[in-house]
């Protein structure tokens, strides 16, 4: 059972019915098939209108849509040969954090990424996505790993931040992202990132001080949560639509600041629609970055990252 | 007796008149951990440390400077030029209006200050971030010129020193605040490369993406008696767990606990443990800096009571610094 979103009601009311009369058609009348089609092209153009304007507010729905694919799936659906590596040979695995070694379309490459997880007990066991320190020095682990054998590293960034908690405050949360960011940048392998769906504050850009850094068409990425900012700044919760639109968190608003490089097209309807496209797309898209960045040494990769960082804010305004 | 010396003090009483805070000589304020009711000179020319409970009140960033520096002698370095409300942004205030307010209230500009001079006989830039300037947060601007100070260490064969205090990222630039903590660690990673060593304190508060990037990079991490310091807010934790958060949780003695911080020292300690770092770190092949009459010369350290400072041996020195900060003016364990 497809969840639908608050302003899906044309397409939830089209897809229930296109639903019921496939479910009519086994029974083998004609015209049945005609009603299916006629109703489909309704679809596919409602489909085409509500994704063609999203506002910031309901792409943060869609970022955060329960059916919409995660790090496992293009793990599973990108990456052969795959074996994930687990901890950070220091405190715990943690399974918000998910990384390891395998080929991507010919090359070996370190993978990580933020798992959500899928149903209810899943998402529990992943805390959502919200990784702690031990989630953040595993990934370093995994980068130092990739330097050390020229592997380029791939970040798949999907989490609302870094877990909030006592005890990731006591291992040193701050730490461990400043620490992250550091390494990010001083990699001298190719290190390619793709938000493919929320880009939480702090906890995202620990994995996405990249080359080269892609977001999903329907993804977000932010300092704080709409709903964080708005509580701070509107003193009510309630103006999370007004402090998403304010704030500039989506693909095409990043990509108009400069901040990310290249926006991946979703299928219609938004990659929850079709889990399978979204994956090859992104796919596509890393296969691209990659055979850009191959061969270029270590020093000059360092060096065109940090100009890239540089260069951000400064470009905008007086 | 004051542990300030007589030279500094007419300096600080200078840096007070011309800060940000306009409060009159004759006003008394309460200090927030034990309430007690301080005379706002006495207060001041203690740095801000409370007389009655020792703790460490929030402090302005010109006294914060005077403090370390040799002859509380240092030069303001203008801040470079940086877009202003880059997303043209707009809460229930205009952005522009909040930081003109800033601006008016505290003088400054932004909410950092860049100083150029010597502690310990040798080249130091620090950067204090000014807690008084919309929370010290770190936008576009802030991020421009922690670059550029870092850039004038280098230039100046400096060593860096940064005071932190700040609530975080500036959330009205939005995405570009949270590109400053990228920004920020090429600063330090171009301070490191130079072979130059990067100081970081951490005073009250410190938390969010400037915790989460430059503060923690330090190649010492220095923090102050009770400090706030963390990364997720402690409402916003509170909030998520559903349960009242430790006693102590997120100060300095707390991180100092868990290894998140070399030491904390007293604020009145503040200058001799970076003029320790500074020449420890940047001149290996010395004698000892604080042993007997080896002080390096043009040095003059704050007063202290002598019950707090000299060690056992009978020599000049004083004892080892500790992780745990020991207030001078107190009794004190020498081993
Ligand atoms: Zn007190």
């Amino acid at each position: 059972m497809r969840t639908f979103l608050d302003f899906e009601k044309p397409i939830a009311d089209l897809e229930g019915k296109i639903a019921e009369l496939r479910h009519l058609s086994s029974t083998g009348e004609i015209n049945i098939a005609e009603e299916i089609s006629r109703l489909q092209v309704k679809l596919d153009a409602s489909l085409k209108q509500v994704y063609g304007k999203l506002s910031a507010w309901q792409k943060v729905q869609v970022a955060r849509h329960f059916d919409r694919p995660h790090s496992r799936d293009y793990l599973t659906g990108l990456i052969d040969d795959f074996v994930a590596l687990a901890g950070d040979k220091a405190f715990a695995e943690d399974p918000a954090m998910i990384g390891g070694i395998g080929r991507f379309r010919g090359r070996t490459v370190i993978v990580i990424g933020q798992e959500k997880g899928a149903d209810t007990e899943d998402r529990i066991r992943h805390n959502f996505g919200m990784a702690r320190p031990e989630g953040y020095r595993k990934a370093q682990r995994l980068m130092r790993l990739a330097d050390r054998f020229a592997l380029p590293v791939i970040t798949l960034v999907d989490t609302p931040g870094a877990y909030p908690g006592v005890d990731a405050e006591a291992r040193g949360q701050a730490e461990a992202i400043a620490r992250s960011i550091d390494i990010c940048l001083g990699l001298g392998v190719p290190i390619v990132s793709v938000v493919i769906g929320e880009g939480g504050s702090g906890g995202a850009i620990a994995l996405a001080a990249a080359d080269r850094v892609m977001m999903l068409e329907h993804a977000v990425y932010s300092v704080i949560s709409p709903e964080g900012c708005a509580s701070i700044l509107w003193r009510d919760g309630e103006q999370a639509k007004t402090a998403a639109q304010a704030m500039k968190m989506t693909a095409e608003d990043l990509k108009e600041l400069g901040i990310i490089d290249r926006i991946v097209a979703e299928p219609l309807g938004g990659a929850h629609r079709a889990p399978e496209l979204a994956v090859a797309a992104v796919g596509d898209a890393l296969a691209e970055a990659l055979d850009e960045l191959a061969g270029r040494d270590a020093d000059s990769l360092r060096q065109e990252r940090r100009m890239k960082f540089l260069r951000m804010g400064a470009q905008q305004g007086a | 007796m004051s542990w300030l010396s007589n030279v500094v003090r007419p300096k600080l009483r200078e840096w007070v008149g011309a800060g940000s805070r306009s409060v009159p000589d004759n006003l008394w304020e309460k200090c927030p951990a034990c309430e007690q009711m301080i005379f706002h000179r006495e207060l001041e020319s203690r740095l801000r440390v409370c007389p009655h409970c020792d703790h460490h009140l929030r402090l302005g960033v010109d006294a914060r400077l005077g403090m370390i520096f040799d002859d509380a002698a240092f030069e303001t370095v203008a801040l470079p030029k940086a877009p202003v409300d880059p997303l043209k942004f707009r809460d229930v205030r205009k952005y522009p209006d909040r930081l003109k307010e800033a601006q008016t209230r505290t003088g400054r500009s932004e909410a950092l200050i860049i100083a150029n001079g010597q502690i310990g006989a040798l080249p130091a830039v620090a950067v204090a971030l000014n807690f008084d300037f919309m929370g010290g947060s770190m936008g576009v601007a802030v991020g421009e010129s922690f670059l550029a100070a870092a850039r004038l260490a280098i230039e100046k064969d400096a060593t860096f020193i940064v005071f932190c205090a700040s609530g975080g990222a500036r959330m009205q630039e939005g995405i570009l605040s949270l590109m400053q903590m990228a920004r920020t660690t090429i600063a330090v990673q171009l301070v490191r490369e130079a072979g130059l060593p990067y100081l970081a304190i951490l005073t009250d508060p410190t938390t969010g993406g400037v915790s989460a990037s430059f503060a923690m990079l330090g190649d010492v991490t220095i923090a102050e008696p009770g400090a706030v310091i963390g990364f997720a807010g402690a409402r916003v934790i509170e909030q998520t767990i559903r349960e009242s958060l430790p006693a102590g949780f997120q100060k300095a003695e707390y991180l100092l606990e868990h290894g998140m911080v070399d030491l904390i020292v007293h604020r009145s300690a503040m200058r001799e443990a970076l003029v320790r770092l500074n020449t420890l770190l940047r001149r290996p092949r010395l004698e000892p800096i604080f042993a007997s009459a080896n002080e390096p010369d043009g040095e003059e350290l704050p007063e202290v009571p002598d019950d707090g400072l000299r060690g056992e041996r009978g020599s000049e020195a004083p004892p080892a610094l500790h992780a745990h900060p020991q207030p001078v003016g107190e009794d004190r364990v020498v081993e």
